[in-house]
């Protein structure tokens, strides 16, 4: 079929399942929006600046499973999504970036928003293409897809000039396109599952680590690793990505591992004899100091992608595959062996690990007068953990109270910034979740620095009814920057405090929605149905206590082992070589 | 270049090996971009490195580098190379058993009189051809590995050697 290249954008979209894409116009896109306009299948949503378009994809592709897609025009436009972009490879979530570009004939020309995107991009997508004959775009953008969420999933970004938009070509649909060369292996090896399965069954001391891998996998691997973990009575901690992947009420669930993990979580993953990583990469939050990083362990790692075995920690047992198929092998060939394990040592170990939770690492000062922002997430969690809810969240000490103090019992359902720690993720991420489950409960748990990031698009929320709640904990404080200018820099907050904040409730209303400031603890839970209730977008001002420190923390360049659970542990912890460590 | 590669140890003790690695890409727009890019953006090593298109119909490249570090960082280099898109295989030419390496390179050598004379003398031993020669000067091209090539530069510096110019390492697997 012949058609010009901007439809064929669109057609390929259609094609490729897409119901939504995020986007802004501009002169280099304007054939592609031309296109949207005259069709009614995909829904468009205008953003107001092209990161949170970036970011709304994530939250939409995380929530769903499905890739996210965005659409943006050349220079600005795409330098603009370089952040997003950044983000998702960094988290292996699944995009495709669609960017306007120069006609070719200007390209290298220094031309009106001209800018190298697929040289820029290159280092912050999985792949990237720029298309320069109208022939070969189709393809491209199938191809687009085909690597955006094989393998390890990630961000890709097709450059598209504007004179390819405007010639004619021939469209080829999905199925018709050359078989891609590109193929990640997802099956394991099977010797290596049956190496696994023994240290299973002779372990005494195991532990399930699991990260954002298994998310990425599919409802069944988490089916899966609940499956095995119960039978086998693991207990299981997961990364900040991960959570989700086995349920909070789940009986070996340990809590999130790591920098400002729980107790027992890292202390088994300490004292463990047999460590098996399950789509986790092994990140400097979660290993503390390599030297000393679960230093009596066999390890075993499952993932996806073979470059990230071996590249942090040297493990005794690597298997190349996708994390569902790997788990179906494992569970297998376990149940035909008999499904045996270690019975009398296992339950010593979850009688070890019983004692380290009734350490209750989670503990704070209460406080009648001020709000705890610990509290704040106790309470958002008692009164929204039965509904259909999602969460997201901004970077830093919310970020870590929220991944501590709300418990998650599916996947796909927590939408954080992890490897790259994006200030600005968690609204626009809201927005794209709401958009893909319009009639969910959606949060973003915020701290107000972070928020103020990216809220102009409160604008999009608006304008496209998704009722996001923006659940900001307001300590007038770049919160974890203030931490660690405590416990390192000798008390010196350089530059960590928010002066000239907004009025959350008065720039509520003046974008339309509902503003609500709660600073009283016995206020609290009547102001959280109020905003639960709300039929709209809501920006929930909750002022908390100042000053307060995300416990635990295992200090930079600390073991597992050497844990803070409080203020009074805080005096000198980390010596000189620990602060050059970010 | 690489002869003492071997020999060497990082801060950790670990000793640091030089590995021939040749691949096999999609000759596409910024594929040498993307295997460079990776290899600074990394911190990763290049010693040297060659590339051209090698089967014009596949559209199909080879490129050839000379990498050092210890082995996990080998073993790393070769995992993230391996799953860079374009790129369709990946070969430890070092590890994989006997390899041939040769590299090109022209040598211009300066000078008058006896210097002149022994470094004419010299190219023959190392089998160097004279590809161009003036009253004052040679061009020498000289084919074989890169320590041949480093010896006879070390010979030609105090006869003249004014300028040299090397292609890189070429590498093939030997046998079938």
């Amino acid at each position: 079929m012949r058609m010009s290249g901007a439809k064929m954008v669109v057609q390929a979209l259609k094609d490729q399942g897409v119901e939504v894409v995020f986007g802004y116009p501009g002169g280099a896109v304007l054939p592609i929006y031309d296109e949207l306009f005259q069709q009614n299948d995909i829904r468009h949503i205008l953003v107001r600046h092209e990161q949170g378009a970036v970011h709304m994809a994530e939250g939409y592709a995380r929530s769903t499973g499905k890739p996210g897609v965005v659409l943006v025009t050349s220079g600005p436009g795409a330098t603009n999504a370089v952040t997003g972009l950044t983000d998702a490879l960094l988290d292996s979530i699944p995009l495709v970036v669609l960017s306007g570009q120069v006609p070719t004939f200007l390209i290298g020309t220094d031309g009106f928003q001209e800018a190298d995107t697929v040289g820029i991009t290159r280092p912050c997508t999985k792949h990237n293409w720029l298309v320069k004959d109208t022939e070969k775009l189709a393809a491209t953008i199938h191809e687009g897809f085909h690597v955006a969420t094989k393998g390890r999933p990630g961000p890709v970004l097709i450059d598209i000039p504007k004179d390819i938009q405007f010639a004619e070509g021939t469209y080829v649909a999905p199925d018709a396109i050359r078989v891609p060369h590109y193929q990640p292996r997802t099956a394991p090896d099977m010797d290596a599952v049956a190496q696994l399965v023994q240290m299973i069954e002779t372990a005494e001391r195991p532990v399930f680590y699991t990260g954002g891998g298994v998310i990425n996998s599919g409802p069944e691997a988490s089916r899966l690793l609940r499956e095995i973990a119960d039978a086998a009575n693991i207990p299981v901690t997961s990364t900040l990505m991960g959570l989700g992947a086995y349920p909070a009420s789940g009986k070996g669930w340990l809590g999130m591992l790591g920098m400002h993990g729980l107790y027992e979580a890292n202390m088994a993953m300490h004292g463990c004899d047999l460590m098996v990583s399950i789509g986790a990469r092994f990140d400097d939050r979660v290993t503390g100091r390599l030297a000393d990083f679960s230093p009596n362990s066999k390890k075993v790692h499952i993932d996806i992608d073979p470059s990230s075995i071996n590249k942090i920690i040297h493990v005794d047992l690597g298997i190349v595959g996708d994390v569902g198929k790997t788990l179906a092998e494992v569970l297998r060939v376990w149940t035909e062996r008999g499904r045996k394990v270690k019975t009398e040592a296992l339950a010593s170990w979850n009688r070890q690990v019983a004692e380290w939770k009734a350490v209750r690492c989670l503990t704070y000062k209460p406080s009648s007068s001020t709000i705890k922002p610990q509290y704040a997430l106790e309470r958002l969690e008692a009164l929204t953990k039965d509904m259909d809810r999602y969460i997201t969240t901004e970077v830093g000490q919310h970020q870590m109270w929220a991944a501590q103090f709300l418990g998650f019992e599916d996947p796909n359902r927590w939408m954080t910034s992890g490897g790259l720690g994006t200030m600005g993720y968690g609204l626009p991420a809201s927005i794209g979740v709401q958009i893909a489950h319009p009639d969910a409960l959606v949060i973003n748990v915020a701290g107000e620095a972070s928020w103020l990031m990216n809220m102009q698009e409160m604008g999009t929320a608006m304008q496209f009814r998704a009722p996001v709640k923006q659940f900001i904990l307001n300590n007038e404080r770049l919160g974890m920057v203030r931490q660690w200018q405590e416990l390192i820099h000798g008390e010196r907050y350089s530059h960590s405090w928010s002066e000239s904040l907004p009025d959350f409730v008065k720039l509520a209303e003046a974008f339309g929605c509902k503003g609500i400031q709660c600073k009283d603890p016995a206020d609290l839970d009547d102001a959280i149905m109020e905003m639960i209730r709300y039929d709209g977008p809501v920006i929930f001002d909750c002022l908390v206590e100042k000053h307060e420190n995300c416990f635990p923390m295992i200090p930079s360049g600390k073991a597992h082992n050497e844990m803070l659970l409080g203020e009074a542990e805080t005096q000198g912890v980390i010596e000189t070589h620990g602060a050059a460590l970010v | 270049m690489n002869k003492s590669a071997y020999h060497m140890r990082d801060a950790n003790g670990e000793i640091i090996e030089a590995h021939t690695l040749a691949l096999m890409v999609d000759n596409e727009s910024g594929v040498l971009a993307r295997v460079i890019g990776l290899f600074s953006g990394r911190g990763y090593n290049i010693e040297s490195l060659t590339v051209a298109e090698v089967d014009h119909e596949g559209r199909r490249s080879r490129i050839t580098v000379v990498t050092t570090g210890t082995a996990i960082v080998i073993e790393q280099i070769k995992a993230q190379l391996g799953r860079l898109v374009p790129v369709h295989e990946v070969h430890d030419l070092t590890v994989e058993g006997p390899a041939v390496q040769r590299e090109l390179a022209l040598f211009k050598v300066v000078g008058s009189g006896d210097a002149r004379i022994e470094a004419l003398r010299l190219a023959e031993i190392f089998r160097a051809n004279v590809v161009d020669s003036t009253l004052e000067s040679f061009v020498f091209e000289m084919t074989g590995t890169a320590e041949k090539i480093d010896a006879f530069a070390d010979l030609m510096r105090p006869l003249g050697l004014r300028e040299i110019a090397r292609t890189g390492v070429a590498a093939l697997s030997r046998g079938v």
